[in-house]
């Protein structure tokens, strides 16, 4: 055991666990951040994806003595208070989840794309996605939210522009 | 004015949904309900008519409440509506279809609305979710029990006002008096109320074409809990003082446990049980529960098992005779067969397989259990709560009032959590370390020590004339189940058998079960007689087909896919499969691109017609076919469980293929609402047509019969 120190959400964290562990463990059982899901441990279904200084990064492979300063941000952080991040409003609007259990690490892994690419098109979008996985077959529902996330954030982005 | 309401639907849980659970007969006493509850009104929905007659139907006085009890609903003198039924949600989004069905016969927003789901001890026994039963059964019990609950309001606001009970309107939580404009919400009607109604099945409904909440498009109720992370499934409940659990695992199925040293694990400072096979650790980290299992010494005998190469002939080798056609439905037999067959035309015999699949729930297996005294109560993701209630008894011989189950929300099931493995593993560790535990199961666990989806062989063979109409048929299903073995086609002489045989893997339900095999060869079968006869496709299914529910949805398929058009490159391909599931109609059409260089199968297009009744949430049906093509997908052309010698060989998400973003065609869904019908369920019919539609396109393609599932694991192999 060692103390670990690790920026989440914004907030510092002092943590005492194995710096073996996988960040995954650390964020559900050492500070209660469930959000993020064990689905295979191999980083092959992305259910425990969260961003590492802004990539999506799959925490289940990610031992934890690795991550550093760096800034990890999980679907508890992305909302602004009350104000649902657009791509998590897409997601509801397009109800583009059954069990929903994927459903944060597609919306981080959504994230991550958006911020490289503002206007991926379907193709783009399947070829960075490929490594999450949605049993129940929402694919085409979480296509379709990503890209209303993109208008979204566009038109919030005209918005701020407009209104300097 | 009331529409008809249909006869209850007989119902028997079909081969393999069950594994347990006697029906269990609740002792209510209305003193405690309001105890708990609070005052307000409670109606009770309840099964068969001599109960209710018993209870002297209407409006009980007593302290009795009928025993057979599937569901309540309760109305506080708040105004808050709380309803109670057995049943789970595990994403096929039944919480908010049912949520709509009482919002919509009791007037009331959708947010004054909560449902108590799947808890043993709070809600009435139900036998599970699966089957597609909620929409048939609950659906229809939970609109009686809302509408006689709105009923009873208006009952109570004529006799305060001396009006006519039918001159006054329910609407958004009030009643209201439109001559007079006198207005009562439900919340001050019912002020220190202790009322109680038992409601048989007779009570009028609101029409399907009349419907305003039901039939509509609305959103998961608790959909920001997902989208934000904060809803907690069964992985992620917690307890103070929790132990995380460890199970220690045989090298192979069937193994037994010799001798086990666990002293070193003890020494790590772990809790370490065994008890007969099971040998099982707890410790404050799931780090150090892994560790100790691992530094556990233990020799197993292991004896030889059958292997996945030989699959088939040993399921065809211990297969059992079929039972007397008058038995319990495993056996069909009309006319003769074999005279027909000799009389026919021409003749065609075929065999077909199916492999063991995984379900793959994306949350594996998971429980946290508590021991209070002797009370255990135990969280856990199962689609029988009251089946693993009767799990947990028996297996720690204790009676069933002791047991507690409670299921969160859960992330999937698609049939394959029926048992309760972590639940009873949680028990046993949580009994010897005196504090709660959970566990966890592995992906690899996940994929070696649940259940399969039963693998089959299926032998066809048929005669037609030459007209193209089909006079003998016979089926034999070996193993993979008799859902939906028996045909809808015209056919005068047929021979149907299920034949039991034993099973290499551990095998149980699965979405959609036999019905995705039998229809697999039922319906590449016809294309194959459709072939050899030269007649279209299509044509040749309705000139067998009566069923008018049926050849609509052949025909609303066919005209959105465009069927008959001729192909624009030489690797593409049409084909269609359908038939008749759970109560459900589907027609499926494919369009595939075959590479013929690299052997690549791209499924390119899927139209589904569907019919399922009057539709009650649309963009949910969809959602449901739309999952239900996509899951199929993975079956019919790459995922299959490999295993040698009592070991899974591809137990892993890097080894085992499920579909993924790229494997998705464009997906188009044509629904049939037919508001004339019952509403029944969805999540499992629109999944048998994509084999054989997926089939016929690539024979349509190629030339190449496939007649194995999954037919292209490693691509298609060049004839």
């Amino acid at each position: 055991m060692a103390v670990i120190h690790l920026s989440i959400n914004g907030h510092p964290y002092a943590v005492d666990a194995d710096p073996q562990s996988s960040l995954l463990t650390v964020l559900r059982d050492h500070l209660d951040l469930t959000g993020s899901k064990y689905g295979c441990g191999e980083g092959q279904c992305g259910a425990c994806t969260v961003l590492v200084d802004g990539k999506a990064q799959r925490s289940c492979i990610t031992r934890v003595a690795t991550v550093g300063e760096k800034k990890i941000i999980t679907i508890e952080g992305i909302a602004a208070g009350d104000q649902l991040h657009p791509v998590q409003q897409a997601f509801l609007d397009e109800e583009a989840m059954q069990c929903a259990y994927c459903t944060s690490g597609m919306i981080m892994s959504a994230v991550s794309l958006l911020t490289v690419n503002r206007h991926p098109t379907r193709d783009e979008i399947v070829d960075f996605m490929e490594g999450n996985i949605c049993r129940c077959g929402t694919y085409p529902r979480i296509v379709t939210a990503i890209q209303k996330a993109a208008s979204l954030m566009a038109e919030s982005q005209a918005g701020k522009g407009a209104g300097q | 004015m009331s529409a008809k309401v249909p006869d209850q639907i007989s119902f028997e849980p079909e081969r393999y949904e069950l594994g347990a659970a006697p029906v269990y007969r609740f002792d209510l006493d209305r003193r405690d309900f309001f105890k708990f509850l609070g005052a307000g009104l409670l109606v009770v929905s309840v099964l068969g008519h001599a109960e209710a007659q018993e209870s002297g139907g209407g409006r009980s006085r007593g302290d009795s409440l009928p025993k057979e009890i599937n569901a309540w609903l309760h109305i506080g003198d708040d105004g808050k509506v709380t309803v109670y039924t057995g049943k789970v949600e595990m994403g096929q989004n039944i919480r908010t279809s049912l949520t709509q069905a009482v919002a919509e016969e009791l007037h009331v927003p959708i947010h004054q609305i909560e449902l108590v789901m799947g808890d043993t001890q709070l809600t009435p026994f139900d036998m599970g979710t699966f089957g597609s039963r909620t929409t048939p059964t609950m659906n229809l019990q939970l609109r009686k029990v809302a509408a006689s609950a709105r009923d009873l309001l208006i009952g109570l606001a004529a006799a305060q006002w001396h009006a006519d009970p039918d001159h006054l309107i329910a609407a958004d939580a009030k009643v209201t008096d439109p001559q007079s404009k006198r207005s009562v919400d439900y919340a001050a009607l019912l002020k220190g109320q202790q009322l109680t109604q038992a409601i048989p099945a007779e009570d009028p409904l609101i029409p399907a074409a009349n419907w305003q909440v039901a039939g509509r498009s609305v959103h998961k109720v608790d959909g920001r809990d997902f989208v934000t992370g904060k809803h907690r499934y069964p992985s992620d409940q917690k307890l103070p003082d929790m132990l995380h659990g460890k199970v220690l695992r045989p090298p192979s199925f069937g193994a037994t446990l010799l001798s086990v040293d666990t002293q070193k694990a003890e020494q790590m400072g772990a809790v370490v049980v065994r008890d007969g096979n099971f040998v099982g650790v707890a410790a404050p980290t799931a780090a150090l529960a892994s560790s100790a299992v691992a530094a556990i010494q233990a020799e197993w005998k292991s004896e030889p098992q059958p292997s996945s190469k030989d699959l088939f002939d040993y399921l065809r080798s211990d297969a059992t005779q079929g039972k007397d056609p008058s038995g319990d439905g495993d056996s069909f037999e009309v006319g003769s067969v074999d005279k027909a067959l000799a009389g026919s035309d021409h003749r065609l015999q075929q065999t077909y397989t199916v492999s063991y699949i995984a379900h793959v729930p994306l949350e594996p297996r998971a429980a946290l259990a508590k021991w209070d005294g002797d009370r255990l109560t135990v969280w856990t993701g199962t689609q029988r709560p009251f089946g693993v209630r009767g799990q947990l008894a028996e297996a720690f011989r204790i009676p069933e009032e002791k047991v507690r189950v409670l299921m969160p929300d859960t992330g999937s099931g698609y049939g394959g959590k029926h048992t309760g493995e972590t639940a009873i593993e949680a028990a046993r560790l949580a009994r010897a370390a005196k504090r709660p535990v959970k566990v966890v199961w592995t992906r690899e666990e996940e994929f070696t020590w649940a259940y399969f989806r039963p693998a089959g062989v299926i032998d066809v063979k048929s005669g037609v004339l030459a007209d193209g109409t089909i006079t003998a048929w016979e089926f034999h299903n070996y193993n993979s189940g008799s859902a939906g073995i028996r045909t809808y086609y015209e056919i005068p002489n047929q021979r149907i058998i299920f034949h039991e045989t034993k099973s290499p893997l551990r095998q149980g339900s699965y979405r959609a079960l036999a019905a995705t095999a039998n229809h697999f060869a039922r319906e590449s079968h016809m294309d194959e007689l459709a072939r050899a006869l030269k007649l279209d496709p299509l044509e040749f299914r309705l000139r067998n087909l009566k069923n008018e529910r049926l050849r609509a949805v052949f025909q609303a398929g066919a005209r959105q896919f465009g069927w008959g058009a001729s192909k624009s490159s030489p690797g593409q391909g049409f084909g269609m499969g359908g038939g008749y599931e759970k109560l459900g109609n589907i027609a499926t059409f494919a369009e595939v691109n075959v590479d013929r260089k690299s052997g690549e199968v791209r499924v390119v297009r899927v139209v589904s017609a569907f019919e399922c009744g009057a539709i009650v949430n649309p963009d949910n049906l969809r959602n449901q076919i739309e999952g239900s093509n996509i899951q199929g997908l993975g079956g019919a052309l790459f995922e299959a469980i490999e295993f040698e010698n009592g070991r899974i060989l591809n137990g892993k998400l890097s080894r085992y293929r499920v579909p993924r973003f790229s494997d998705v065609p464009v997906l188009d869904t044509v629904l049939l609402d037919r508001k004339d019908l019952p509403s029944v369920g969805a999540g499992e019919c629109p999944m048998i047509g994509v084999a054989p539609a997926i089939a016929n396109a690539i024979f349509d393609a190629t030339g190449q019969r496939l007649r194995s599932l999954p037919m292209v694991p490693n691509g298609l192999k060049a004839s």
